[in-house]
């Protein structure tokens, strides 16, 4: 369970989110709507623990240890697992250093190359990573490491934003492998946090509950298929006014 | 760069036995040896081995048939056009070290590929300094013959005992029409020892030289500048250096190419990593005909410890039709870099450990995997220092 209250979070001397509230049940995945710039990053990366993110007020709870001030690296470890929207090249660190790394014990010979074929990309395993990959590349190996990783808690951010139709329908597999779509509701323990600007990926994954963000602050919560529609006739500006 | 008083030095003349089996050597020699990928105790992975220690070669076996491997004298005595081969790539009087090795008369290895022979394993050349404080003067000459194929690894170490001394090394390679050479060469000396290695190639018509250098422990002054003419066609030469300054290793070091031949192609690459130490990383490139290529790429990282990377690429160029480019980047590690490593749940000295070990790894086109796995395995054996 991922339990988020009165959280409050800066960036540099901006305060950035405000006194949001969340909880996220185990077995359940959870998507996040909101213009750009609301703040929808900032959240996922201040779940995460990335040190530029600063919490002011608030804390975050991990099947119920506080987790506000542990550092990123231990996160992971607890079980969380973030896919990155412009991850950065690294020169020299190749893609099987990365599916090592995320394999952590579990890591052989044949458990890498079953990640590669997974995810449609045998031929990057000596690659440097992500030099050179297209959007859906690095969507794709992003996902892919999520998969080795097996988090608890899955972060995504904006996981259809540019991939083409060939590609989206793999991603949506990698999804519900990671979320254990197929697994029986009482027996999912995968949690998932989803940032999506289009909706895509509601058809590919059981999204339990939708949020909209609006400047900071989590300003509806409720069925994401109806907020989605909301959003799609009426755009955000009903969201600023509304008060389901 | 700081002077040398070579006069400070006492003089190694003496003459040291030749070593019929290698195996007898002293534990703690072999394992310094084997640092820098000399194999000793089995060599059935060499085509030939080369051991001098100090002043004197105590050891040559070539077990290929058409690669011979002997000291310059046997080579000066066997071969009467030696002599037109020495002094040729090196300029005797480029400085004081060069003529200190013409003084002394410096002896050392003479390899060569008779035209058209394939070495399947390295030959491999070992130049020891023993203990104590004295001047190791080296001479040594490389021939690959038309069509053939030569691989060294040359492995430079000074003893446990070694408080201090200079190694001088003068090497002058000839690659003719058609001949590749990998030359890999690994250096480990102490901290107390001085070095100024003397290289010359040149490159033939259709030729291939590529050098591997790669120097991981400390240091007290290490200044060198190898410089490749390719004067034939489409001739080719290719440096790659990987240095790691501990703090008190000064270090300047460099490849000079001149493409002085149509279709001449070089690349230069340089990895600098300092954890205290200074490195000034040169690279130079002259295109004097048309239809050149040459590349320079030189990255440096500073980690903690106060050290300086001083990158100095250039590039010259005197006709039209050259392409000759470069790009140099110091820096230290990026945080973005850290943390994409720690999400995935590596702790920070891991994900700091993956970087660096990435920044070190340098595809070498054209290695053969033996001496690509004797690189990997001195750098990793440095890594520890880095952390
Ligand atoms: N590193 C940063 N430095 C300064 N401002 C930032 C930083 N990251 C985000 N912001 C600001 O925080 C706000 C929310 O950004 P973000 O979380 O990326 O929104 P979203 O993901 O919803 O588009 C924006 O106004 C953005 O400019
Ligand atoms: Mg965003």
């Amino acid at each position: 369970m991922l339990e988020i209250k009165h959280l409050t979070v800066a960036v540099g001397k901006v305060e950035i989110l405000h006194d949001v509230n969340m909880t996220i049940n185990t077995g359940e995945t959870h998507v996040l709507f909101g213009p750009n710039g609301s703040g929808k990053t900032t959240l996922l990366m201040t779940i995460m623990g990335f040190p530029r993110y600063k919490v002011l007020k608030g804390k975050i709870l991990f099947n119920g240890k506080n987790v506000t001030s542990l550092p990123l690296d231990e996160r992971a470890r607890l079980g969380m697992g973030m896919s990155f929207q412009r991850p950065p090249v690294v020169r020299g660190v190749t893609m099987r250093d990365m599916v090592t790394a995320c394999l952590s014990e579990r890591a052989n010979e044949e458990n890498i190359r079953q990640m590669m074929e997974k995810a449609d990309l045998e031929h990057f395993l000596e690659r440097e990573i992500n030099y050179g990959f297209s959007g859906g590349e690095i969507k794709r190996s992003e996902l892919m490491q999520l998969l080795a990783q097996k988090p608890l808690l899955t972060l995504l951010d904006e996981p259809e934003s540019g991939v083409d139709l060939v590609n989206i329908a793999l991603i949506g597999k990698l999804l519900n492998e990671i979320l254990g779509k197929d697994c029986p509701i009482r027996d999912r323990r995968a949690m998932g946090l989803i940032i999506t600007h289009t909706g895509h990926i509601l058809d590919y994954v059981n999204a339990r509950t939708g949020y909209v963000m609006l400047k900071g602050r989590i300003v509806c919560e409720g069925d994401p298929h109806e907020i989605l529609r909301t959003i799609k006739e009426r755009g955000y500006s009903e969201c600023a006014i509304c008060r389901i | 760069m700081q002077d040398i008083n070579l006069d400070s030095y006492a003089s190694a003349d003496k003459e040291l036995p030749y070593l019929d089996d290698l195996s007898t050597l002293s534990p703690e020699d072999k394992a310094r040896m084997l640092e820098v990928g000399i194999v000793l105790d089995s060599e059935n992975q060499r085509s030939g081995t080369f051991l001098q220690m100090d002043n004197t070669p105590v050891h040559t076996c070539a077990t290929q048939k058409g690669v011979e491997v002997m000291t310059i004298r046997q080579g000066l005595e066997k071969y009467a056009w030696l002599s037109d081969y020495l002094w040729k790539a090196v300029c005797k009087d480029s400085d004081k070290y060069t003529a200190h090795v013409e003084a002394k008369q410096g002896n050392g290895y003479f390899i060569r590929a008779l035209p058209g022979v394939k070495t399947e394993y390295p030959v491999q050349s070992c130049l020891y300094m023993t203990k104590g404080e004295s001047v190791q003067d080296v001479h040594n000459i490389v021939i690959a013959e038309e069509g053939s194929e030569l691989h060294i690894i040359t492995g430079c170490a000074s003893s446990v005992e070694k408080e201090g001394g200079a190694h001088l090394g003068v090497s002058e390679f000839y690659i003719k029409k058609g001949a590749r050479v990998t030359f890999t060469m690994i250096h480990r000396w102490d901290p107390g020892v001085v070095v100024r290695p003397r290289t010359g190639v040149i490159v033939e018509e259709d030729g291939l030289f590529l050098s591997n250098y790669v120097l991981l422990k400390p240091v007290r002054s290490l200044q060198m500048y190898p410089a490749a003419w390719c004067v034939g066609k489409n001739a080719t030469a290719r440096f790659n250096s990987i240095l790691i300054a501990t703090p008190g290793s000064e270090m300047d070091v460099g490849s000079k190419v001149f493409l002085n031949a149509e279709g001449a192609r070089t690349e230069i690459i340089s990895r600098a990593i300092t954890t205290g130490g200074n490195i000034t990383a040169r690279g130079y490139i002259e295109g004097n005909a048309p239809e050149v290529k040459g590349h320079l790429e030189c990255r440096g990282l500073i980690l903690d410890g106060g050290g300086i990377i001083y990158a100095v690429p250039e590039l010259r160029g005197t006709v039209a039709g050259i392409d000759l480019s470069h790009e140099a980047a110091v820096g230290k590690i990026a945080e973005e870099e850290v943390e994409y490593l720690m999400a995935r749940g590596l702790n920070r000295t891991e994900a700091t450990a993956t970087i660096v070990r990435g920044f070190l790894r340098v595809d070498i086109e054209g290695l053969p995997p033996v001496l690509g796995a004797e690189i990997e395995r001195a750098v990793q054996a440095s890594e520890q220092d880095v952390m």
